[in-house]
Order: C-alpha cells, then structure tokens, then sequence
C-alpha cells in the first residue's frame, strides 16, 4: 500500500464544518504539497489521512509529539517498537542494542545531529526537536509520509537538505507546506486547500508560482 | 462581595462553624495548664538524648515502618492505577484510603498482635488507595500525541514505557517522596497503640513526665523530616527499600487461630453469631446506632467543620510569616522554622500533647488540627505568594495584605481547605482514641471491650463518612471551579 484512494474525507470542530467533504487519491510516487492559507485546513487533513491509512504512515505533526523526558535515541527507536518483542523494547529503554545504535546514529548524522544522540529531547532547540520528530518518521520507514510543516523550524539550508533527505527516502509523501517555492522544488504535485476544500490540484512542472499564490 | 461564590461559600462555612462552637465541648479542665505546657516547652528546651537507647531504636523502628508500608503501597498503588477507570477499582480505593491508618493497625492488632506485619499492612493499605488516585491522575495528564504516534501493532507495555513512564517520571518520583515523609508520620503515630515507634516513646515519655525525654524525640523527628533531602537519595533507595524489612523488629509470632477465629466468630454481630438470625439484627442495629454511631458522627462533624474553619483562619495569618511581600529575613526564616515544625508534627502528636496538658475537650483537637492543616496550608499559600510580582507603587502593610495578596490567592486557598476537608474528618475521627468523643472513641472503646462486631460497623460508618465529604468537597471544588493538587 503506497497509493491510496480516500473518499468522503470530511472534519468538523464546534458543529462546523472545517474540511471536505473532499477526496483525495495518491498514486504510488506522489510527492504532494499542501498548501494554503493557515487556517485552510491543512493540518486537518494530514490528520485525517493519518486516520484513514490505519496509521501505515510516517507521521510528522506540527506539535511533534515527542517524549520529552527520554533522550533523542528512544524517541527516534519508538517508530519501531512494533518490529521488536517487549522484552527488547524493554530492554532497550535501560540499555540499547548495538545494532540499533547504529541505525539510528545514522540518520542522526544525515540530520546532522548524531552529536546529540544521549541528549533528553526537553533540552533540545525546536529545529533540533523538529529533526528528531523527522528522524522518527525515517525510522519507521512506512510506504507513506504525512508530514505536517516539517521544516518550520529550520534555517535555509538546513530546510533544503531536509526537503532533499524526504524527498530521496520517501517515494510516496503528502507533506503540508507554507512555503510555496519549497513545494514547487521538493514536490511533484502540488494540492492547493482553500476553506477547506481542494482549490488547485496540478502537477508541478505545469504550474508557476503565481498560479498557487492565488490561494493566500 | 457577596456577590463572589466563593465569599459566599467561606461565609456559610463560617456560620456552620459558629453554630457548631454552641454545642461542641470547648474546655480547659486541667487545674493548671499553664505550668504543664510551661514544663513541657521546658523539656523542649533541654532535651535529653541519652536516657535509655528505647529513643534510637524508636527512631529506626518508624523508619522501617515508613519505607516498607510505603514501598508495599507505592507498589500495590501503582496496579491499582493501572486499572483505576474501572468503577470497582475506584470504590475499593475510595474505601481502602477512608479508614485511617490507626484503625487500620486497630483492626490488624486484633488477629496479628504485634506482628510488623501489622505496621506494616496499617501504612500500606490506605496508602494503596491514595498512590492509586493520585498516580491514575498523574498518568493521565501525560501528553497523548506520542502514544498516537506509535506505529500500529505495538505492544501496550512498550508503548506504556515509552510514552506514558518517561513523561510522568519526575511527577510520580515528587509524589513518592512527599508520600514518604507522610509516612514517616503515619508510622511515628502507629507507636500509640503499641507499634514500636515514635509514639510509644513520646506516650511513655509522657505519661512518666519525662518531658526532656519527650522533647529529645520530637527534635529527632523534625531533623528526621528536615533533612529527608540530604538522607533520601536515588542512589540510596534500593538500599533502603531492601534493607528496612529487616529493621522492623520481631514483634509477636502471628497466632493463625487468632486470625480464623477473628473472621469467623469475632467480627460477625453477636445476634447472628448468637443464633438470633434477622430478627435479633435489626434491634442490635439500632441500639448501636444510637448509644454510639449518632452521637459519635454528631461529634466527629461538629469538630470537623470548627477545625476546618479554624484551620482556614489561622491559614490566613500565618502565610504572610513566609511571604517575601513582608518583614524582613529574620522574621520570614522563623516564620518558615514555625511552619515546618507545624505541619511536620502528626496531628495526633499535637492533640496527644495538648491533651495532656489541657485535659479532655474539643479544644485540644481544634488546635492540633488548626496548627497541623494550617501550617501545610499556609506553607503552600505563603509560597504562592512569593511568585506574586506587585507594582513597585502596591501598598504596604495591611492594605497589601488585604487588597493585594489575599483576593489573589484566596481561590488557590479555598481549593487547598476543601481538599483537606476529608483529612480533616478523617483525623477527626481517629482523635477519637485519644477521649474525645468522635467515632474514633465508640471504635477504640468497643475493642477495650472486644466488641469487634460492633466496631467494624462503627469503622464503616467512619469510612462513609470520609467518602461523603470526599464526594462534597470535589463537588464544591468543581462547583467553584477550584484546581489543586494532592497534599496528606
């Protein structure tokens, strides 16, 4: 499952009415964008997605959801504790395994950030946090990314090669993006949201910047 | 201002106290109590350290006590919590943490004897109940949005450790520390029916007038209390947790016979063990509920609500002792040494004390209980007040006290008193034993006089009693919208 065809897609906060009902298909080597206004509703929908793919997806959301307590490493290891016995898991939150060490100092070092790999997520800088929520999403190495402003928090070229490292690990991605010229060189098609429903859906090599910014 | 809820509340609160003051037993009926409390603070004064080698031993029996009733609990406390949303889980822990621990040492005394399983399961037992609540609602407030995250097919322990433990970690520590220090006094007060800690040194010490012997135990207790920062370390616990069941003493084997015949003969109404059946139930019923449970709750209420509103009164005089808005150092330092010595001396001790000195009467109760709540209370309060940045032009004195500080943490104040409020009755009760005429006096005499059967029953009364003013303080928090967090 790397595609998927989701229908009905609607959410509603307070009686009213925020996405939809809208349906979105992606074709396995879809790399989509998100963009819109703030408000559009663009987090909403990269939460329905979520739900709808029974969570078979790389999840990046804009709070993070980190561990703030436990190091980078444990929140990294936690996209795979369903690989693993409880035992290991167990095991692993005292003392990790050699093996997964490295795996994980790995993508830390692509991030950039493998210095910090014993450091409590709660003492990090919120681009180092945003880097780890990234390389949970890596680890967990799902068909799908939905990520939800994956690189808010980072400076220039850190966002680039950022773009650049989803782009080549995630074949497949749906990824919520403010910044427009970001989406049009990361991205192969670009879904443009506008309250609530889907307002401009092309591919990328046949759009120009100005068509999208007629959503903001 | 009566337009406020919450003067509204206090003022009711206050009333209900003043009509109650008419028909307590407010008295002092010893010939001269000023000498004796004169003599004891002169024994307070030149204590004596050395008198027999009974006070060490007492020192290490309460901190034996403590740490394995408190480990046991902790332990059985956190599994509760585990399964706290079930409705059974929470009336069973609701009913566990409403008996007192001296009734349930009482009720333990009556089949094990003075076994240190009895200490032992007295702490550890209501304390269940309390780690359950308190640890359910602090695994509760852990963020949920990595647990969501998870990938699907994760095991429930895993992801328990990985998103629930670490999050909640420095709050179940915090709250297992502070619970350790309640139950160095829960355990201390266990020494006065007959455990052997710190109780039965001071009621020794006591009843001899050996006030200096008295006052060398009370000074170890507050340093004991005072210096649990620099004695209890992480690194240290495991030493302790291993080592304290071998420090508890022997005590008396357990006679099994004992513990059967309790069961089955002792605890079951004298009609139905008698052969009377049903018939003979209900007159057996309602004569106890006459002579003794009426009466007893009566007491136990009246007292309740004066020292409830005693306790917020004196609250309200002493934060201002420790808050940085007033006096200087020297003053605010022993403002802080009352206040700790305050709320460090287990109610009962305070009331024993008392007691002792005044005679017999409400009054000694009121006190010990004002000064004991008071003194957590207005710890809290005048902390509070600390993180309170006035305008460099506030008034001073009086009018900052009264203008300033106080409608600022008078709401946090209401939250803190209706949370104590079940404590409150809870020791109420118990005080009982000492000879006022609470629930406590119609339990403890009913063992003097082995009546067991009717006192399980009083002890269930007690224990509806404590959950029904549990229930209205949480309803009258809520109605307020008063938010607070868990004292003991």
């Amino acid at each position: 499952m790397a595609g998927f065809d989701l229908s009905g897609l609607t959410a509603s906060f307070g009686g009213e009415r925020v996405i939809g009902p809208l349906t979105l298909k992606v074709k396995e080597g879809d790399q989509v964008a998100l963009v819109g206004k703030s408000g559009a509703g663009k987090s909403t929908l990269i939460r329905l997605i979520h739900q709808r793919v029974d969570g078979q997806s790389s999840l990046v959301p804009q709070e993070l959801g980190l561990v703030n307590a436990l190091p980078v490493f444990h929140n990294v290891f936690m996209g795979q504790l369903d690989k693993h016995a409880t035992w290991y898991n167990t095991v692993t939150l005292v003392r990790p395994f050699k093996q997964d060490r490295k795996q994980v100092l790995e993508l830390l070092d692509a991030l950039r950030m493998s210095e910090k790999l014993w450091i409590p997520t709660a003492s990090l800088s919120g681009g180092q946090r945003q880097r780890v929520a990234i390389a949970r999403a890596l680890y967990r190495n799902a068909p799908v990314l939905l990520a939800d402003e994956p690189i808010s928090a980072l400076d220039g070229p850190m966002a680039h090669h950022v773009m650049k490292l989803l782009r080549d690990r995630f074949t497949t991605s749906v990824i919520a993006l403010h910044d427009v010229e970001m989406a049009m060189k990361y991205c192969n098609r670009i879904v443009g949201i506008q309250n609530g429903q889907i307002a401009l859906d092309e591919p990328t090599d046949q759009l120009a910047a100005a068509d999208i910014m007629s959503l903001y | 201002m009566l337009s406020y809820p919450t003067v509204r509340t206090s003022l009711i609160f206050l009333a209900i106290a003043l009509v109650g003051l008419l028909f307590a037993d407010i008295a002092i009926t010893a010939n001269n109590p000023w000498r004796d409390l004169g003599n004891f603070f002169l024994g307070v004064l030149t204590p004596n350290f050395f008198s027999s080698e009974g006070l060490l031993t007492a020192l290490l029996r309460t901190v034996a006590f403590a740490f394995v009733g408190v480990t046991v609990g902790g332990v059985c406390g956190f599994f509760l919590a585990l399964v706290y949303r079930f409705l059974p889980v929470r009336v069973f822990c609701a009913f566990i943490r409403a008996i007192h621990e001296l009734f349930w040492a009482l009720i333990f005394l009556q089949f094990f004897g003075f076994h240190p399983l009895t200490g032992v399961l007295a702490i550890a037992i209501p304390y269940s109940g309390i780690f359950a609540k308190v640890y359910s609602e602090i695994l509760e407030e852990a963020d949920p949005e990595p647990g969501r995250l998870l990938p699907p097919g994760t095991g429930t322990i895993a992801a328990f450790l990985y998103t629930k433990i670490p999050d909640c970690w420095v709050q179940l520590i915090t709250y297992t520390a502070y619970r350790l220090e309640c139950g160095l006094r829960s355990s201390a007060i266990l020494g006065f029916v007959g455990l052997p800690t710190l109780g039965f040194y001071l009621e020794t010490s006591f009843s001899q007038g050996m006030y200096s012997d008295a006052g060398a135990m009370l000074i170890l207790f507050y340093v004991l209390i005072a210096t649990i920062p620099l004695w209890v370390r992480p690194k240290l616990l495991p030493v302790y947790i291993v080592g304290a069941p071998f420090f508890l003493g022997d005590g008396l084997p357990i006679v099994w016979g004992n513990v059967e015949r309790f069961f089955t003969e002792d605890i079951v109404p004298s009609p139905l063990r008698d052969g009377e059946g049903l018939a003979g139930l209900l007159p057996w019923l309602n004569e106890l509920m006459v002579e003794q449970a009426l009466p007893g709750i009566w007491n136990t209420v009246i007292l309740t609500q004066i020292a409830l509103v005693a306790t917020g009164i004196l609250t309200l005089l002493l934060f201002p002792l420790i808050s940085n808005h007033f006096g200087g150092p020297i003053r605010r330092t022993s403002g802080h040494v009352f206040l700790v010595i305050a709320r460090s001396t287990p109610e009962y001790i305070l009331a024993y004390i008392l007691l002792q000195l005044w005679g017999p009467s409400m009054l000694p109760a009121v006190v010990a209980l004002a000064l004991h709540n008071g003194g957590i209370i207005g710890h809290l309060i005048g902390r509070q007040t600390n993180t309170i940045r006035l305008r460099s032009d506030a008034p001073k004195g009086l009018n900052r006290y009264g203008w300033e500080l106080v409608p600022r943490v008078y709401r946090s104040f209401l939250a803190f008193l209706f949370y104590r409020w079940e404590i409150i009755m809870r020791e109420t009760a118990i005080l009982g034993i000492l000879g006022i005429y609470t629930l406590g006096f119609y339990v403890d005499s009913a063992i003097q006089s082995i009546r067991f059967d009717q006192a399980m029953v009083l002890i269930l009364i007690t224990a509806m009693l404590n959950i029904g003013v549990d229930i209205l303080g949480r309803y009258i928090r809520r109605k307020l919208a008063l938010q607070t967090m868990p004292t003991c």
